[in-house]
């Protein structure tokens, strides 16, 4: 024990957690990278109109007669730094730029919509017990056992027709809508299920019965007891769940399902390139490397926030 | 003079066997089985017993965290198995809890001020104001620094974290604590510190305590009156001096010569007592005495028959056809 100051200022588990994530380069570098990507994002109309680089502007004048771009490495020049699609002539780094917007926006929503109902569904099911626990816990292990990705395909059209019935706004807005919806109802077991171990063994702790005998309601148990003692994991498992979001929304847009073009994602980039990748392959090339680096920067910085979180759980003793 | 708390006849079934949905449990795990207890304002209690033999539920129930099957529990002559809501609310500033593992009874999100003012903040017995004032007294009464009320509880030792465990337990100013083995999980020279301390609030609080272990000398240490538990019923219960000095029942005969001695060349001659076998299932527990499976004094009666708890003239009570009187 340290001599006392006049005032000591004890360090809370989560200023720990923060100093130890400082400490980790490769994090620190991560977290560079998605902040990098998020003001790419955020700022994406901006850039591409004060660089000159629309991602619907066709340029015919980079394409010659076959439609194929003008130059090496798929049309790099000053006027298109990355190059220009094959067949339209429309910038890359521009499109890369709105693509961002939406794998980033797919990602995050995703990420905040699963988290809410696996944390709530584990919470309630680790809580309540019971034929409630029963219930929840049966239907996840359904959705775990269900071939998601073919009734996603299935689902697509019919589901996207009843959502613009319902008043969702048409086209891209209601095939996001679709995206998100879909990835919520597969997504939400993952996060439902940790919390609901968790819960099963905090509410075991003695801490939990402490409050009880000082006459403390449900309320007080669940937001000032359990909830401070699970938000390190809620938001080390919802980084690292953001990536796969990410990932899915462009393997469903390659698969035709979500954004359609003109619409930028990563997605169509990928689907669409894959039809000149022996004329241009740089045009592979870009979508699949930058997506690379983005799930990686959020995996990266998802295992220094556990490791800072968790001391325990040390990458280096695995 | 009334006691400040008197258990009547609490019984705690458990149901066992299958947990399942739809399905019925299948028997009943008899963990607590007709206690009764009564304490005096100021004194200590001390309950002791085989780990399983039914004590932590015992607290649990005085507590109301678990809800006796059967029975009453009479705190400052009001029947608290009976209240409910606002009313149990009330109740439970009178009567708080020490808890074994002072790792894993503070929450380590909150820090320690934090903790001392939970119960003041649930039960609002302080404004906002006083609120920091009345955490550092508690901290000082404890033997606390009260200028480490910021810290949390990864920075202090564990006989520290009791220490806040106590203090938290004092904040309400109850008339009695429930100190459910509070010194089993700490060293023996901190042991003996966290002891004196208990028994100094005693004398400087007025505050009753239940105080339950396993170790008999600590209890011998600590309290007035102590009750020995066996399989979910009291066997023997008496003034501490009187137990320990000459017990009655087998069992307590037994456990007291389970006691090491300080100095075994020149203390006391005793001839240990080995029980042999493990404690009967709570499930089905034995007939007649339910000692008797491991007494060696057992006869055919204490199969038929349930020995009463009888006044043995020494005002200790003891459950046994054929007890230990002096000659």
């Amino acid at each position: 024990m340290t001599v006392a100051d006049t005032t000591i200022v004890g360090l809370s588990p989560s200023r720990l957690a923060l100093a130890r994530f400082r400490r980790d380069k490769v994090a620190v570098v991560a977290l560079c990278v998605v902040v990098f990507f998020v003001l790419i994002a955020i700022f994406a109309p901006l850039l591409t109109s004060v660089f000159n680089l629309s991602p619907y502007a066709l340029d015919r004048q980079a394409l010659n007669d076959y439609g194929n771009p003008i130059g090496r490495f798929g049309g790099m020049s000053w006027n298109h730094p990355l190059g220009v699609e094959p067949g339209t002539g429309r910038d890359i780094l521009g499109r890369l730029m709105y693509g961002a917007r939406v794998s980033l926006l797919i990602g995050f929503i995703g990420t905040i919509v699963t988290t809410g109902v696996g944390l709530v569904l584990g919470m309630v099911s680790g809580l309540r017990r019971g034929l409630l626990d029963s219930v929840i816990t049966r239907v996840a292990d359904l959705t775990l056992a269900f071939p998601s990705l073919l009734l996603i395909i299935a689902l697509n059209r019919p589901l996207t027709q009843r959502l613009e019935s319902m008043g969702v706004p048409k086209g891209n807005f209601a095939r996001m809508t679709y995206i998100i919806l879909v990835l919520t109802v597969f997504g939400w077991v993952y996060m439902a299920r940790l919390i609901r171990g968790q819960v099963l063994s905090l509410r075991e702790r003695e801490f939990v019965d402490a409050a009880r005998s000082f006459g403390a309601s449900n309320t007080h148990i669940v937001f000032k007891q359990l909830l401070p003692n699970l938000w390190a994991q809620v938001i080390v498992f919802a980084t690292l769940s953001l990536p796969g979001y990410v990932a899915v929304e462009a393997s469903l847009s390659f698969l035709g399902i979500g954004l359609m073009a003109p619409a930028a994602s990563w997605g169509i980039m990928l689907g669409d390139s894959v039809k000149y990748y022996r004329a241009d392959p740089t045009y592979l090339l870009i979508p699949g490397v930058t997506l690379m680096i983005l799930v990686m920067a959020f995996n990266l910085m998802g295992d220094g926030l556990r490791d800072a979180v968790d001391p325990k759980s040390d990458r280096q003793q695995l | 003079m009334t006691p400040i708390l008197e258990v009547r006849d609490v019984k705690k079934y458990f149901p066992s066997g299958s947990s399942r949905v739809l399905q019925r449990p299948t028997g009943q795990v008899k963990a607590v089985d007709g206690v009764s207890l009564s304490l005096q304002k100021g004194k200590t209690l001390g309950v002791v017993g085989e780990s399983g033999c039914g004590k932590s539920t015992l607290a649990r129930i005085l507590m109301r965290l678990i809800e006796p099957s059967s029975g009453s529990i009479f705190l400052d002559g009001e029947d608290v198995t009976r209240l409910s809501g606002s009313d149990l609310r009330r109740m439970r500033r009178d009567i708080q809890i020490i808890f074994q593992d002072p790792y894993s009874s503070l929450n380590p999100r909150h820090s320690i001020g934090e903790i001392i003012a939970t119960p003041l903040r649930i039960q609002k017995t302080v404004t906002k104001s006083e609120e920091v004032g009345r955490v550092k007294e508690l901290m000082h009464l404890v033997g606390l620094n009260p200028e480490h009320f910021n810290r949390f509880p990864h920075e202090f030792s564990g006989g520290q974290r009791q220490r806040v465990g106590i203090a938290r337990s004092l904040a309400l100013n109850p008339k009695v604590i429930v100190a459910d083995e509070p010194v089993s999980a700490l060293d023996v020279s901190i042991q003996s510190q966290i002891l004196n301390l208990m028994q100094d609030l005693q004398t400087k609080l007025q505050v009753a305590f239940v105080f339950i272990a396993h170790d008999l000398s600590v209890v011998r240490h600590i309290a007035d009156d102590v009750a020995v538990m066996y399989l979910g019923k009291i066997v023997e219960l008496g003034p501490a001096n009187i137990v320990y000095g000459h017990p009655t029942h087998p069992y307590t005969k037994a456990l007291m010569s389970a006691v090491p001695v300080a100095n075994p060349v020149s203390g006391r001659k005793i001839s240990r007592i080995v029980l042999t076998g493990d404690v009967p299932s709570p499930i089905d527990p034995p007939s007649g005495c339910r000692f008797r499976t491991r007494c060696w004094k057992a006869q055919d009666i204490c199969a038929s028959n349930e020995p009463e708890l009888l006044d043995r003239g020494d005002g200790r009570v003891s459950a046994c056809h054929f007890p230990e009187l002096e000659a």
